[in-house]
């Protein structure tokens, strides 16, 4: 079998998905865990989120998360435009739609809007690079000098950012969205690349349940804490 | 169960021929009895069509008792009706009550199109099976068939899998129109098997072409198939028929 032939079967696209798909996870839990520094301004009245920023420029200076970062944009781009490929071919399969439909009886309603979901997560997505990465990596921000050298002041941008009431709210949403996205997505990845056991795919439902959850909301109370000084 | 009869408005999908553009037509029923299976309800329908003069509901049937799997309505939007793993011929009218609405589509996919009314086109699973779904032995005396040792639980995941009676309601069902489950349960039926295993990596590649060359679309995993499927044919086979095809995918040199 040809390469090409094996990546255009409808199996070879959703083992793309599949595999992008965990990639984007475990960048999830990276990003996650990083970003959770602003929360030292809880714990050490003196911290000002200099943990965060020293955080935020070891990943933006060190080589390693640089080359991680090139991998991740190939899978974010592959992801997007191989789900949205999916999704638009898979709908043209029908032909005429049916009266009544079969719904939710059948099916979670999150897991037959993949594709919805997955597009307001890339909306959310541009507006969060504008935001946050372009200014980082291109176009300058403001800098702060911790420990004499000169670094981003992400974390004072974060804290005006999120003066804003709609964008906590978009923030929020896009949180809402992602933790449906991985309630079906997470599960779901580890079908399409094989995985049939049971013992194995009870704890991959477990981890997918707590990772849905867990990692949006550690998300979204970034902005809601920084919106109302809980964090600052 | 208590016997009742009933009074019951039909809606029915009317489509004389594949280019017809189709309509839905109101029927209604009545004295019909609890104890009649779904299919006689519509054959009392027909005889009366017949005596009116009209046209009578076309629909596909052999078996009427869910193992032949040719019948294929898609009632009050769930393909083969309200049961749980039961055919549209084992439906009784004791799922229904007086007075209720019930609508009759056709399955609906492009790979499936319909010939007339209910009945449609399911010959692409024909052409998916002729592609792979056999195993090629030389002709000759019967083999006893205790001379190949099979694990116990292979054998049983193997004949849960083979029980697929290529209904279509799977796809019917997906809101992708997948063939998956059907494809998954019957690689896996053989996949299982050591009768099976020579062919192993070819089948399952061209089973699957067959399967997008027909015009099927690809599984999201919804579970949407495996909740209707009258065999209830576990969704755990399309797990298998994915890890299947990615190891002869990435490894076949054909
Ligand atoms: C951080 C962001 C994201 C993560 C962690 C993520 C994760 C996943 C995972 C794990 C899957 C399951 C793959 C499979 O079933 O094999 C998936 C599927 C999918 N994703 Fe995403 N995704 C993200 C963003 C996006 C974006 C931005 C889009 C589109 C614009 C998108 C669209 C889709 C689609 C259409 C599917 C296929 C649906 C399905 O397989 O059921 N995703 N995603
Ligand atoms: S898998 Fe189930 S629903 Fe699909 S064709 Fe076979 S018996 Fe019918
Ligand atoms: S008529 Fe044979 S399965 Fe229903």
């Amino acid at each position: 079998m040809k390469w090409s032939e094996f990546f255009t079967s409808s199996v070879g696209k959703k083992f793309i998905m599949g595999l992008t798909g965990i990639t984007l996870i475990l960048f999830l839990v990276v990003h996650a865990g990083l970003n959770a520094c602003i929360f030292a301004t809880l714990l050490d009245e003196n911290d000002h989120g200099e943990m965060f920023n020293k955080a935020a420029h070891f990943m933006g200076s060190n080589v390693i998360p640089r080359l991680l970062e090139i991998g991740l944009f190939l899978g974010i781009f592959l992801h997007i435009i191989q789900g949205l490929v999916l999704e638009f071919q898979n709908r043209s399969k029908r032909g005429i739609s049916y009266k009544v439909n079969y719904g939710n009886r059948g099916s979670k309603w999150y897991s037959r809007s993949m594709g919805l979901l997955g597009t307001i997560l890339l909306i959310f997505l541009i507006l969060h690079w504008v935001q946050f990465w372009i200014p980082s990596r291109f176009t300058g921000m403001e800098e702060v000098t911790i420990d004499g050298k000169q670094v981003h002041d992400l974390f004072g941008l974060m804290k005006t950012t999120f003066e804003e009431p709609w964008v906590v709210l978009v923030y929020v949403l896009a949180c809402i969205s992602l933790a449906y996205h991985l309630l079906h997505g997470f599960q779901s990845a580890f079908r399409t690349l094989g995985l049939r056991s049971n013992r194995y795919l009870r704890i991959v439902k477990g981890l997918g349940i707590a990772f849905s959850i867990l990692i949006p909301l550690v998300f979204a109370l970034m902005p809601i804490s920084m919106h109302f000084h809980w964090v600052g | 169960m208590e016997h009742y009869t009933m009074n019951l408005n039909l809606q029915v999908w009317r489509q004389k021929n594949k280019q017809d553009k189709g309509h839905f037509d109101t029927y209604q029923v009545s004295n019909i009895s609890s104890e009649m299976s779904f299919l006689e309800m519509i054959d009392v329908l027909n005889e009366r069509l017949i005596r009116e003069g009209s046209d009578p509901i076309a629909f596909d049937h052999d078996c009427r008792e869910g193992i032949c799997g040719m019948c294929s309505m898609y009632i009050n939007g769930k393909p083969h009706g309200p049961w749980e793993g039961t055919t549209t011929c084992q439906l009784h009218m004791r799922a229904f009550r007086d007075g209720d609405t019930i609508v009759v589509e056709p399955w609906r996919a492009k790979a499936f199109p319909v010939i007339k009314d209910l009945m449609v086109d399911r010959s692409a699973f024909d052409r998916i099976i002729q592609s792979g779904g056999y195993i090629s032995v030389n002709t000759g005396n019967a083999v006893d068939g205790n001379s190949i040792p099979v694990e116990k639980e292979k054998a049983d995941a193997s004949f849960a899998a083979a029980m697929c009676i290529g209904c279509g309601a799977c796809v019917a069902a997906c809101k992708n129109s997948s063939a998956m489950l059907f494809v998954s349960a019957k690689v896996s039926h053989l996949a299982l098997l050591p009768q099976g295993s020579p062919e192993r990596k070819t089948r399952v590649l061209d089973m699957m072409a067959q399967m997008d060359k027909e015009g099927f679309g690809s599984c999201t995993n919804t579970g949407a198939c495996e909740a209707v499927c009258p065999k209830e044919i576990s969704i755990t086979n399309i797990a298998r028929l994915n890890a299947e095809y990615i190891s002869a995918g990435l490894t076949e040199d054909k």
